[in-house]
């Protein structure tokens, strides 16, 4: 009886000791993070998304935003971090997907009341790549059809000066 | 007597409009030639198919309208009335054929918002939008703010008696010059030399802060021309968050309130009258309301505590309340954070600050100082002749660029559209309620749209019913042309029915 309650005694105080950082492992959302930002507040987070915009270097740190999807949140990692990613999303790109182990912070004391996440690891999903955009044969249909009616149209008021 | 218009008026209008719409059609050659420079060509295409659209409208009507007649009072407010609803559909043809948008009213909405100078979006994917169509959505500020018809006046007219007719519908009642083309040439001016100046400096920031050096001068364009417009898009999702910059909000904060000055003041002070900005009722009335309103605000945010040190409380509080004041929309925080981080009395003290909004002649939208100016000082009048005896002669002043004396006319006319300001907040909000928002978010949001501000508490989103948007696009084109526009067609109605 003893020995069966001793497991059960250490697994409840790992439970007890490391639950407050570990509860939220399965990774949250934006939209989840932003709705319970204070049942989250200074808590150990997974937040996977997107990199979009700049990696804005700052120093031996350095800002980079996410996205999920819904919302971009601002990362705040090291810049050693910061080297791991090689694509930023934007028109003509399709950015490193990340899955970040942070500390989330609905108004941060360092960062002016930001609601931001200070990243403590990454990992990269996917790789990030060129996105080709196909030129839209519809669209060069479109202008070659409003060409010839502006032509059209101009001819008309030259024959109706005349 | 009233009298019905005439197919002949009609064609009057037809054809000033058609010359509006070349005019708009024209500026669609910038985001062309950076989408060319830039290699994109999908949107290139979008922008082709937009001005052979808006070619084709405008030279039509220009031909089937063709007159020689000058403008009179009515024709000159139902053309400024129709081309801004006219530039709000044009400008949202490469919007939505761009595919960000999930509709073309929603592509209506930001046109209307961005011409408007509001601010509030239904863009999908922001951050992944090209850089022709982001440029578009700040460049649509930029001319909206100094004007449709100013672009016109300043650039297509060579010079007509019934140019000041569609300057004043605009909204802007005031000649800084003598000559109103001359003064729409100002107005450009300068808009330009501060777009210069501020592109300098948010560009640098940005590369300081670590941007990418085109990224940073082209976002230091798009910040300028959305926080001197006071519009409030930015290039990416997140707004001015986005940048997690002190020096970048301190930089957009000082052009916010020099889009909210006066454009008379901004004449003065370049003529060296630099006494005018203390002497000012405008400005005394926008320092006296930004004190009050932050004090509001102040203590909303420290009662509910969301900010645990005075300088986050101020960072945080002084941006969005500023921004809501100046009626630019700017966030540094998000949509959801006004409501769950927020007090009721912190976004009561935001409404009232958006409600007021800036100085008359500038690019923002509201009640706006001066009247609020002018109500303060009718105010102070009664309560002297209350005080002081009944055959005392009380005669009350007020400067505004030279010394006006308080008259009634001047006090019902700041009366009158106060009020129809503060029934537009209204309406708007009941239809919010109608559809089954909250009491204090709907009237921000509807305060948000109907004084061209753009803060949003989260209302304005994809999934808002339809009728809200249409609402709100109503909202911020009656407010961004002051009821003019409203006034014109209710008039134009009635003068088809009853008039003889």
């Amino acid at each position: 009886m003893r020995n069966n309650f001793k497991p059960f005694l250490i697994i409840s105080g790992f439970i007890l000791i490391f639950v407050p950082h570990l509860a939220f492992s399965q990774g949250l959302s934006s939209n989840e993070l932003l709705k319970n930002a204070k049942q989250y507040d200074g808590k150990s987070i997974i937040y996977s998304g997107e990199v979009i915009g700049d990696v804005m270097s700052r120093g031996e740190f350095a800002w980079a935003n996410i996205n999920d999807g819904d919302n971009a949140i601002g990362v705040w990692m090291g810049a050693a971090l910061a080297k791991e990613i090689n694509f930023t999303g934007d028109y003509k790109t399709r950015g490193d997907v990340l899955e970040i182990r942070a500390e989330f912070h609905r108004a941060c004391a360092e960062h002016g009341g930001d609601l931001d996440i200070h990243a403590q690891t990454l990992r990269k999903i996917t790789s990030g790549e060129r996105t080709g955009h196909k030129v839209d044969f519809f669209k060069i249909k479109l202008i070659l059809i409003l060409l010839g009616v502006l032509f059209l149209v101009w001819i008309l008021s030259l024959f109706r000066r005349k | 007597m009233i009298l019905r218009p005439h197919l002949k008026d009609l064609k009057t209008i037809g054809f000033y409009l058609g010359k509006i719409i070349l005019g708009l059609a024209l500026t669609m050659l910038i985001p062309i030639i950076i989408g060319l420079c830039l290699g994109e060509v999908n949107p290139v295409f979008d922008f082709l198919i937009g001005i052979e659209v808006s070619v084709l409208a405008g030279w039509l009507l220009m031909k089937v309208c063709r007159t020689d007649d000058d403008l009179n009072w009515m024709q000159g407010m139902m053309v400024v009335s129709i081309s801004w609803v006219v530039a709000m559909i044009l400008g949202a043809i490469p919007l939505y054929l761009s595919g960000h948008w999930k509709s073309f009213l929603d592509a209506c909405f930001d046109s209307m918002s961005g011409f408007a100078t509001t601010g509030l979006v239904l863009v999908q994917n922001l951050d992944h939008l090209s850089y022709t169509h982001n440029l578009w959505r700040h460049l649509i500020m930029f001319l909206g703010g100094q004007g449709i018809v100013v672009i016109a006046l300043s650039f297509f007219v060579r010079g007509f008696s019934g140019a000041f007719k569609m300057y004043v519908g605009e909204a802007r009642d005031e000649r800084i010059m003598p000559n109103v083309i001359h003064t729409s040439r100002f107005i450009w001016l300068v808009s330009i030399v501060y777009l210069i100046l501020g592109t300098l400096a948010l560009g640098i920031t940005g590369i300081f802060n670590g941007m990418k050096p085109f990224n940073s001068f082209f976002h230091g364009a798009c910040i300028f021309m959305a926080a001197f417009d006071t519009g409030g898009f930015a290039p990416q999702s997140q707004n001015i968050l986005y940048y997690h910059s002190a020096i970048y909000e301190i930089i957009t904060v000082v052009i916010m309130v020099l889009g909210a000055f006066n454009f008379k003041l901004h004449y003065h002070l370049w003529m060296g009258n630099r006494k005018e900005i203390i002497k000012n009722i405008e400005t005394r009335a926008l320092f006296a309301t930004i004190i009050a309103t932050f004090a509001i605000v102040a203590v909303g945010l420290a009662q509910k505590g969301s900010y645990s040190g005075a300088v986050m409380l101020f960072r945080k509080g002084f941006y969005q309340l500023i921004s809501g004041h100046t009626g630019t929309g700017f966030q540094t925080i998000y949509a959801q954070q006004f409501i769950l981080d927020w007090n009721q009395l912190a976004l009561s003290g935001v409404i009232l600050a958006m409600a007021l909004g800036g100085a008359v002649c500038s690019t923002t939208g509201a009640i706006k100082m001066l009247r609020i100016g002018i109500l303060f000082k009718a105010l102070q009048e009664d309560l002297k002749r209350i005080i002081m005896p009944e055959k005392a002669v009380i005669i009350e002043k007020f400067h505004h660029i030279k010394e006006i004396f308080l008259e009634d006319k001047i006090i019902r006319s700041a009366l009158t559209i106060t009020l129809a300001y503060i029934i537009l907040y209204g309406l708007g909000a009941l239809v919010g309620m109608f559809y089954g928002y909250p009491f204090l978010e709907s009237l921000f949001e509807s305060t948000s749209a109907a004084a061209n501000v753009g803060l949003s508490c989260g209302i304005t989103a994809l999934t808002m019913p339809a009728v809200l948007k249409i609402t709100y696009i109503i909202q911020m084109w009656a407010g961004r042309l002051e009821f003019m526009s409203v006034f014109a067609i209710i008039g134009f109605i009635v003068a088809t029915i009853k008039g003889k």
